[in-house]
């Protein structure tokens, strides 16, 4: 392994992409409305293909041989330190959406600072991610307002999907031990900055859907470190299931 | 003019291969025919997202997730395109799904059978996207402008798919021997089904000569089932797969493959609801609109308040 920190450090940011597109596809084929059904399969294509980049790198940081879908099927759950909220099932499509604005409103703001990262793959990988995060941000912010101003069945539906996420929100720009590392070493960033630009952002689209922000800061964590939440193992056992079925095979 | 004096100028458009746009006069029962093949072409698109995305969360591969992926999107894209050259017809795109919905409208049948193994994402993409080119590739000439513009785009994605299918095929049976088992099972499943999607023998097809007539339909349902036969028997034994038919023999007189009966009872049975997945593919493409309900009532509320505090 050349640099274990940076490896550990990718595949926060791997398990995110991978765990969010495979909640997407679950979606694939019964979205509300074939638009929005081909947009929501977009973006989980776009998050596969981040996945991709990261799991790739991080492979080739390991030096033992592996490959990308070494990493994405042959660990366990304690292996991944994807945050709890992307392993939050769909719900209803104003959770499906509020789930993913509180994703992007970080990944977007995340790849803007490791553009500048002082390891040009990583640096390379963000600016290719971002172009899409960007849009992805657009979509689910747009839909927050939508539904948000829609109707009063609407309205509520989302206000109901804002509290209930409300707490999963901090643990993706919580800092551990991993990202003060990486920050210090250069290839890193910073946290703290990513925090405030996101919490504009959210707080300027709840504002514009007439969304209450719900009280309380309590924030779940333990994703990060690879305590998951019990949903984890059935994410796993379902994207897992042909690799641990009939393991070492291509295909 | 009388209806007739435009009848005569229709058919010598059609006869001469000028492509009747949706501003031209055409018959009623022109409109109709195509209505119900376009609606039905794209219900299929839709509903065939369904066995496909089935497998989507648990492909093998991170390579393989992102194509299966990007196939399905593309159905829902095919889907797309057509109603929308239905709308050109003057219908509206919800009726359409009502009647998908109330089972007045038909799909593809094929559609109807369940994807069991990872091997079926290849066996569809090979033999279903495979027999829907076939169907497809003569539907770029049709009569009438949108469908066959339409047609020119979708039929470059589904070659595209069928390579890919194909691509999955060779290689589970370069595989373990339970991949090469997985492989010859799913071309046992979806040999016959694949066959029966080019519909019923040319004496029992209703349509086909009014159709052909109007050149919405280029060619013969014998005809093309017979092409897709003769192509895709050489791709299976390049595969190493045996075919499940005890018939099928090359006819050197013939110049073709001879092949075996088609159950139609089975085909008839599937056409009218009876089939392995009827009931769920339905169900399924409800439930998506029937839970998507206030998605929609909002963003047209949203709309609408935004256009009055633009108008205000
Ligand atoms: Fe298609
Ligand atoms: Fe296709």
């Amino acid at each position: 392994m050349q640099d274990q920190n940076k490896f550990n450090y990718i595949i926060q940011q791997a398990d995110n992409c991978l765990i969010l597109g495979q909640r997407l596809a679950e979606l694939c084929g019964h979205g509300p409305v074939l638009e929005q059904d081909i947009a929501t399969t977009n973006i989980s294509l776009d998050l596969i293909g981040q996945a991709r980049l990261f799991y790739q790198y991080a492979a080739e940081l390991q030096e033992e041989g592996k490959t990308e879908d070494d990493l994405a099927y042959l660990r366990d759950a304690w292996d991944f330190k994807n945050v709890l909220l992307v392993e939050q099932p769909n719900g209803d499509f104003g959770k499906t959406i509020f789930r993913q604005f509180l994703y992007d409103t970080f990944s977007c703001y995340f790849y803007e600072e490791l553009m500048k990262s002082s390891d040009e793959r990583l640096a390379s990988i963000a600016a290719k991610s971002h172009k899409e995060t960007l849009y992805h941000m657009k979509w689910s912010g747009d839909w927050v307002i939508r539904l948000g101003d829609g109707t009063e069945e609407s309205h509520n539906r989302i206000q109901q999907s804002v509290n209930e996420l409300w707490s999963y929100k901090d643990e993706i720009i919580s800092v551990n031990a991993v990202d003060q590392e990486a920050e210090k070493a250069g290839y890193g960033v910073s946290l703290e900055l990513i925090k405030e630009k996101r919490n504009e952002k959210i707080k300027a689209v709840l504002e514009e859907a007439t969304l209450t922000t719900p009280e309380g800061d309590y924030a779940h964590k333990g994703g990060k470190e690879g305590t998951h939440s019990e949903h984890l193992g059935f994410i796993l056992a379902d994207l897992q299931f042909l690799q641990r079925a009939y393991p070492g095979n291509e295909w | 003019m009388d209806t007739a004096l435009l009848e005569q100028h229709f058919n010598e458009k059609i006869d001469q291969d000028i492509r009747i746009e949706p501003k031209d006069w055409m018959p009623d029962h022109y409109r109709k025919t195509l209505i119900r093949q376009i609606s039905q072409h794209a219900h299929s698109e839709i509903v065939g997202m369904l066995p496909e995305a089935n497998w989507i969360t648990r492909a093998p591969s991170l390579r393989r997730k992102a194509a299966a992926l990007a196939k399905v999107q593309d159905e829902a894209g095919h889907g797309l395109y057509l109603y929308s050259a239905c709308e050109t017809l003057g219908v509206d795109r919800d009726d359409l799904f009502a009647d998908l919905h109330s089972g007045k409208a038909k799909y593809s049948s094929i559609f109807n059978y369940p994807t069991l193994t990872w091997a079926d994402m290849g066996a569809i993409g090979w033999l279903v996207d495979g027999a829907a080119i076939m169907n497809q590739v003569p539907l770029c000439r049709a009569s009438y402008g949108p469908y066959a513009r339409a047609m020119v785009r979708v039929c470059k994605e589904e070659s595209f798919h069928q390579r890919q299918g194909y691509e999955i095929m060779l290689t589970l049976c370069n595989g373990s021997d339970e991949q090469k088992k997985m492989a010859q099972d799913a071309l046992n499943r979806w040999w016959w089904p694949s066959l029966m999607m080019f519909g019923p023998t040319d004496k029992d097809s209703k349509h086909t000569e009014q159709s052909m007539r109007w050149r919405i339909k280029r060619f013969t349902n014998d005809e093309l089932r017979q092409k897709f036969v003769d192509v895709t028997v050489p791709q299976a034994e390049l595969l190493g797969l045996t075919v499940p038919d005890k018939d099928l023999k090359w006819n050197e007189e013939r110049g073709h493959y001879d092949f075996g009966e088609i159950d139609w009872k089975e085909f008839f049975n599937v056409i009218s609801g009876n089939g392995p997945c009827n009931k769920q593919r339905i169900e399924a493409r409800k439930s998506a609109w029937d839970n998507g309900a206030w998605v929609r009532e909002a963003a047209n509320a949203h709309a609408e308040k935004k256009a009055k505090r633009k108008a205000a």
